[in-house]
């Protein structure tokens, strides 16, 4: 994956480099404003991300410049204002995710996948599979190994998300926000819990198991064969 | 600057000084006007009694003949204050009178008119008078006339006594405005100089009063208070400041102590990164600590008003039962939910959200006691007309009496509460977004346990809250 960085903090920034190149990907670095709006007009890139206080051309007009441009790469607004409203005129602003600072590495690198690899087709694809597991979001049904799975709603969300971004890390609070809806701390590991009930629920009794533990991260949803 | 000077500048002596302008300017367009019909009065009584002397030879005239007419005039004339008089031939030679001289041209013409003249046996040069000239039967002329130095004399006497009132009444004017500048001013120095010792960090001194109720003692008053008010929030800060600096200080020293016991004893590089990883976790417990404080100073200054919605009570307190449920079931806790369907709120569904979270997190802490069992934990929502209360109640130890004014106060945590886990914000939370959406936090006994109601306005179907 192609990634812009536009942060005008040389270490943080270097840091980020160097970490988003371990984990596989290109990352270009651009210290201020103008110059990322320069670098990403092209469209060379598959996510964009974003400090939001910036030299020369604050985070938002940044991107709000580039939506109006008609550039659509999906762009993620790192900041140190980290509360309900200023989410909310991130959000507005053009940006595709919002993610306050500090955070961990891993929770941006699994935001950033999952915004890079926003697949088109999966939101109207009416039927996710991993391995033998298959959800049927019409039919609200899920199935693996040919046997019905009963899952209440909250677990079928859940398990939808999952799918969706089936080979990507998930992160508890991507969970808490796309899931549930909420976007702050529920301060205990309410969200493990959860998951760990759908655990038991789709992996209990096959041999492989799908639903995955990320040390550090999150989740991850995928066949283990493959 | 003088103290004169000091004096000079004051507001009070310049509204003093203005209005003291003012009245001079009305005094002597009043006066003015009195001087000035008064001078048109005196005219018009010289013009009728010269006219009524006139009159009075002619009769004479007619009864006695011309000659008796000259005598007459003749016996006038030498009376003291007597009028002027003068008879010409035709041809406007003088025959008799008691004017000295007349410029030319005077006696030529018929009628009443003002003219200089020049007196009989006097010095004067510019003496003037009020003339009628007629003409009499056998063409000689008479003149009779007044001179007008009186008139004059009183308009002088007049003005002389109206300028030197007026003078009285600007110097007693200035004086009196710089009484009172001095007196308000006074009072001002004593206010500018407490402030000023205030400002230099005396924060117990207050504003003198005079006790009188005036609007300065007002002004004082409302002064004092925004100090007593500024004096309270420091002391609040200061303990705000001491909370947030233990709250912060004891994980940074556990990271600390973690991170050097490691370098002391870790010999592996598993051990290393089991450290790394509780070092990172105890971070990320700094991080949501420090995010709480931020959420409740943020919540207090009131800054997400503006994302405000109608949010669903009910809706509200189910989901966030529903994301505890599986933690309440695996601390063996049970979680009762019941809530009356239809109440609304104004709010933001996610300071709400996180409010109510908070709050049922700790009941379920709470409740779970030392055998990992614990009582139920209650979750509710009841609608009245005017508000929605939503309820969280648990079987925990609950807190004293005593001590609930105090949970509620930002960034307090009881003592009890320090030993466990979380940041334990979360009453301060809860409290921060009941006031910003105008409503209370109240704590009360569950018999045993404790019992929060956030009580909020109700939303009405036609939107008002």
């Amino acid at each position: 994956m192609r990634i812009l960085l536009v942060e005008d903090d040389k270490d943080a920034a270097a840091y980020l480099v160097r970490a988003l190149r371990e984990a596989g990907h290109v990352a270009d670095h651009a210290a201020d404003g103008e110059l990322g709006q320069v670098m990403a007009g092209d469209g060379n890139y598959d996510v964009l991300v974003v400090d939001r206080m910036l030299p020369k051309l604050d985070g938002l007009s940044m991107i709000g410049r580039l939506r109006k441009n008609g550039l659509q790469t999906p762009a993620l607004i790192l900041s140190a204002l980290g509360q309900v409203d200023d989410r909310v005129v991130g959000l507005r602003a053009g940006g595709d995710d919002y993610l306050p600072k500090p955070y961990a590495f891993t929770e941006l690198l699994a935001r950033i996948e999952a915004l890079g690899r926003r697949p088109a087709t999966a939101a109207t694809e009416t039927v996710y599979r991993v391995g033998d597991l298959e959800l049927d979001r019409l039919a609200h049904s899920v199935k693996r190994g040919g046997k019905d799975i009963v899952l209440q709603a909250r677990e079928f969300r859940l398990l939808e998300y999952l799918m969706r971004h089936a080979g990507q890390v998930v992160t508890r609070t991507m969970l808490l926000e796309n899931v549930w809806d909420y976007h702050f701390d529920p301060q205990t590991n309410v969200i493990d819990v959860h998951v760990s009930r759908l655990r038991s629920k789709i992996d209990k009794g096959f041999d492989r198991p799908l639903l995955h533990t990320v040390r550090g991260a999150g989740y991850m949803i995928r066949d283990g064969a493959r | 600057m003088t103290a004169l000077g000091k004096l000079f500048r004051t507001t009070a002596f310049k509204l003093a000084a203005g209005l003291l302008a003012v009245f001079v300017v009305a005094a002597v367009l009043g006066l003015g006007y009195v001087v000035w019909q008064s001078g048109r009065v005196i005219q018009a009584q010289i013009a009728s009694t010269v006219d009524a002397e006139t009159s009075n030879l002619i009769t004479r005239y007619d009864s006695s003949g011309f000659l008796g007419l000259l005598r007459d005039i003749e016996a006038r004339a030498r009376q003291p204050g007597s009028f002027l008089y003068l008879v010409t031939a035709p041809n406007g030679e003088p025959l008799i009178g008691n004017i000295g001289s007349l410029p030319p041209g005077i006696i030529d013409k018929t009628g009443s008119r003002e003219t200089e003249y020049g007196p009989l046996n006097d010095q004067r040069s510019n003496a003037s008078a009020h003339v009628k000239v007629s003409v009499l039967p056998n063409g000689f002329r008479l003149l009779v006339g007044r001179d007008l130095a009186e008139r004059r004399r009183f308009a002088e006497v007049l003005a002389g006594q109206i300028l030197g009132g007026l003078a009285l009444v600007t110097l007693v004017g200035l004086a009196g405005g710089l009484v009172v500048a001095r007196r308000v001013l006074v009072r001002l120095d004593e206010m500018t100089e407490t402030s000023r010792t205030i400002m230099a960090g005396n924060l117990s001194r207050r504003l003198p009063m005079a006790g009188t109720g005036d609007e300065f003692d007002r002004l004082a008053t409302a002064t004092n208070q925004m100090l007593d008010r500024i004096g309270g929030l420091m002391v609040e800060l200061r303990q705000v400041t001491d909370n947030v600096a233990h709250d912060l200080k004891t994980p940074l020293t556990r990271l600390r102590n973690r991170a050097e016991e490691a370098l002391r004893t870790a010999k592996t590089e598993e051990e290393f990164r089991a450290t790394l990883d509780q070092v990172i976790d105890e971070s990320d417990d700094l991080i949501r600590t420090f995010n709480t404080m931020l959420l409740i100073a943020r919540t207090e200054s009131d800054t997400a008003v503006d994302i405000m919605a109608p949010v669903d009570a009910a809706e509200l307190i189910e989901s966030v039962a529903e994301l505890y449920e599986p933690l309440a079931e695996d601390a063996e806790v049970e979680l009762k939910v019941s809530a009356v369907a239809g109440a609304r709120v104004r709010g933001n569904r996610e300071l709400l959200g996180q409010a109510l979270a908070n709050l049922v997190d700790n009941a379920l802490k709470y409740s779970t006691g030392d055998d990992g069992k614990g009582g139920p934990v209650e979750v509710a929502v009841e609608g009245e007309r005017n508000v929605v209360r939503f309820i969280v109640a648990d079987r925990g130890p609950g807190i004293p009496a005593e001590d609930r004014e105090r949970a509620l106060e930002r960034f307090v945590r009881l003592e009890s509460s320090r030993s466990r886990p979380g940041s334990g914000l979360g009453l301060s939370l809860a409290n921060a977004v009941a006031i910003q959406h105008g409503g209370k936090l109240v704590l009360s006994d569950n018999r045993p346990g404790l019992r929060v109601t956030m009580e909020l306005p109700r939303l009405t179907d036609n939107g008002a809250a």
